[in-house]
């Protein structure tokens, strides 16, 4: 039977030290402001040597802020079972009485909100800085649109932790194998329609391809011919990607579980 | 004598380095991500151009500028990051940093050679990454009027450069969690959109333009353009130099990097000891 009150602490209790965390040095709240929108600025200023219209800075500015959510769920997420194990947390966890889904859910929590700090400020003052004019079609399809992406986004982080569960370095190197590919695919800085259809297609097995085209498309008005799909159906995508991914994060932990427990690997450091 | 326990530190902290960068899997698969992650990322810029401009042809002098910014770039993004991420990996990680400390060898000249790892893979991918853009997608660099001799001093002095950088910042690691990775990607997004790396720094305002001619591999990356594409002196910015005029401003200002990253590093080294955070782990 599912004690729902000791799974709901759990995820309390996993997602404080994240969200404290992000309070412990405020000074490092400058530095994943400001700093980050550094490098978003960049690829601003390429457009506007290449000449672009002014909506393809707002494409990036957009695409930049949501780089925040892809690292996090690559290094905090998806990596952060493998982190524990190294410092020796792992076991902890696993001794615990609670669901490991919660754990997982809880580091989900703190890690979208310290990362939507980080995201909205970078989307807030990119806007602000370089002029952006925003034109929402839809606010009440946006918010839809966003929560379901992370949604999706964090249950595939998920899914990856407990993948990652039982791998050492080679996996850590995925991770950073997965960030600029990601990048590129997923269209983070130009509309992911310029890659064909089949690459854009099999680029929407990430969430954030899919969100990404289609809150561009309800947040610049008028840009639906750069849209990949329709609205309606990338919503309707992101939904089956979320539960695909949150009931697949359940089957894969209990079954990296088991094998890790078999294997005696659950607590094997520095491999 | 110093000198010889220098370089005897240099060559085991980068055969260490290199041990941990390469002997996790075999070494198809470590080639594959060595080439993966930076044609990618050049693919980026490359789109972001292709969507605007349709065509190579259509500005060869922007996109060489561009490219071969790019290129080069990945050594302050993989030199710089990877120097300061020693701290990390070797506190948290594999928590041997206060053996390190207590080895009598100097930390950042162990630093130092920990980074020659990430040069050697780094060069690695600069390579493949020139050669898919001459072979692939025609940048027009020829091997034959490339000035060998400007782009070796050119190098020897940035990779310098880049590695003093990375020492200051890996005294700031000393006092930061390991998800504290953002300000290692902030400093390198100041160099990057500073610097002259993906567009002339031209288009950046007056105040912007300043700082880039403060910043050593602002000059780094145009010696090497100069070496490679001569014609692209055209729209840097930097036409007004000569080549002794910006080798003198390359040279101090590696000079004022190092000056200021051993400062920073020390100051670091001493809050870290006396708050205790030499052996902290940060699981957040």
């Amino acid at each position: 039977m599912i004690d729902w009150r000791l799974n709901l602490r759990a995820v309390i209790g996993r997602a404080y030290p994240r969200i404290i965390g992000s309070f412990r040095e405020p000074s490092w709240l400058f530095f994943d402001i400001f700093l980050p929108l550094l490098g978003i600025a960049a690829f601003a200023f390429y457009y506007q040597a290449l000449g672009a219209p002014s909506v393809f800075i707002g494409f990036v500015i957009l695409g930049g802020a949501m780089t925040a959510y892809w690292l996090n769920v690559l290094w905090s997420m998806a990596a952060q079972f493998y982190w524990e194990k190294e410092v020796g947390n792992l076991q902890l966890y696993l001794m615990a009485p609670m669901s490991r889904m919660s754990v997982l859910a809880g580091m989900a929590l703190g890690g979208i909100f310290f990362t939507s700090v980080r995201a909205l400020s970078t989307l807030t003052l990119g806007m602000l800085i370089f002029g952006i004019e925003i034109k929402i079609v839809s606010p009440g399809s946006l918010l839809i649109v966003f929560f379901l992406t992370l949604f999706a986004l964090y249950g595939m982080g998920m899914m990856f932790s407990s993948l990652y569960l039982l791998y050492g370095r080679g996996i850590w190197h995925l991770s950073s194998v997965f960030q600029e590919p990601i990048y590129f695919v997923s269209g983070f800085y130009f509309p992911v329609k310029a890659l064909g259809f089949w690459t854009a297609l099999l680029a929407s097995i990430v969430p954030i391809t899919l969100g990404l085209d289609a809150m561009r498309q309800l947040i610049f008005a008028g840009q639906e011919t750069m849209g990949f799909l329709p609205v309606n159906i990338e919503i309707t995508v992101l939904v089956f990607l979320t539960i695909a991914f949150i009931y697949g994060a359940r089957v894969a932990l209990d079954f990296m579980e088991n094998l890790g427990k078999r294997e005696g690997r659950l607590t094997l450091r520095w491999q | 004598m110093a000198v010889n326990e220098h370089l005897r530190t240099i060559r085991w902290a980068a055969w260490l380095g290199w041990q941990m960068e390469s002997n996790w899997t075999n070494p198809f698969l470590f080639i594959i991500y060595s080439i993966i992650k930076p044609i990618t990322a050049t693919l980026i810029l490359v789109f972001m151009y292709l969507i605007i401009l349709k065509s190579v042809n259509a500005d060869p002098v922007l996109f060489s500028y561009m490219f071969i910014g790019n290129a080069f770039y990945m050594y302050v993004a993989q030199v710089l990051f990877g120097i300061t991420w020693v701290v990390h990996e070797d506190r948290e990680h594999y928590q041997t940093l206060k053996q390190i400390y207590i080895a009598p060898i100097n930390f950042p000249v162990y630093l130092v050679g920990r980074g020659i790892s990430k040069i050697i893979i780094t060069t690695a991918s600069v390579i493949v990454t020139l050669a898919f853009g001459i072979l692939v997608l025609g940048l027009p660099v020829n091997i034959w009027r490339i000035d060998w001799l400007l782009l070796i001093v050119a190098m020897i002095l940035g990779l310098f450069c880049i590695c003093t950088i990375g020492i200051a910042l890996a005294g700031i690691s000393l006092l930061t969690a390991r998800h504290g990775a953002g300000i290692n990607e902030g400093v390198a997004g100041v160099f990057y959109l500073f610097c002259g790396v993906i567009f002339p720094i031209t288009f950046l305002p007056s105040w912007g333009q300043s700082i880039a001619l403060f910043i050593p591999i602002t000059y780094w990356l145009e010696f090497l353009r100069r070496a490679m594409v001569p014609e692209t002196v055209s729209i840097s910015g930097l036409v007004n130099y000569s080549a002794q005029e910006m080798t003198v401003l390359l040279l101090v200002s590696i000079l004022l990097f190092l000056f200021l990253s051993l400062i920073i590093l020390k100051y670091a080294d001493f809050l870290a000891r006396k708050k205790g955070k030499l052996d902290m782990t940060t699981a957040y």
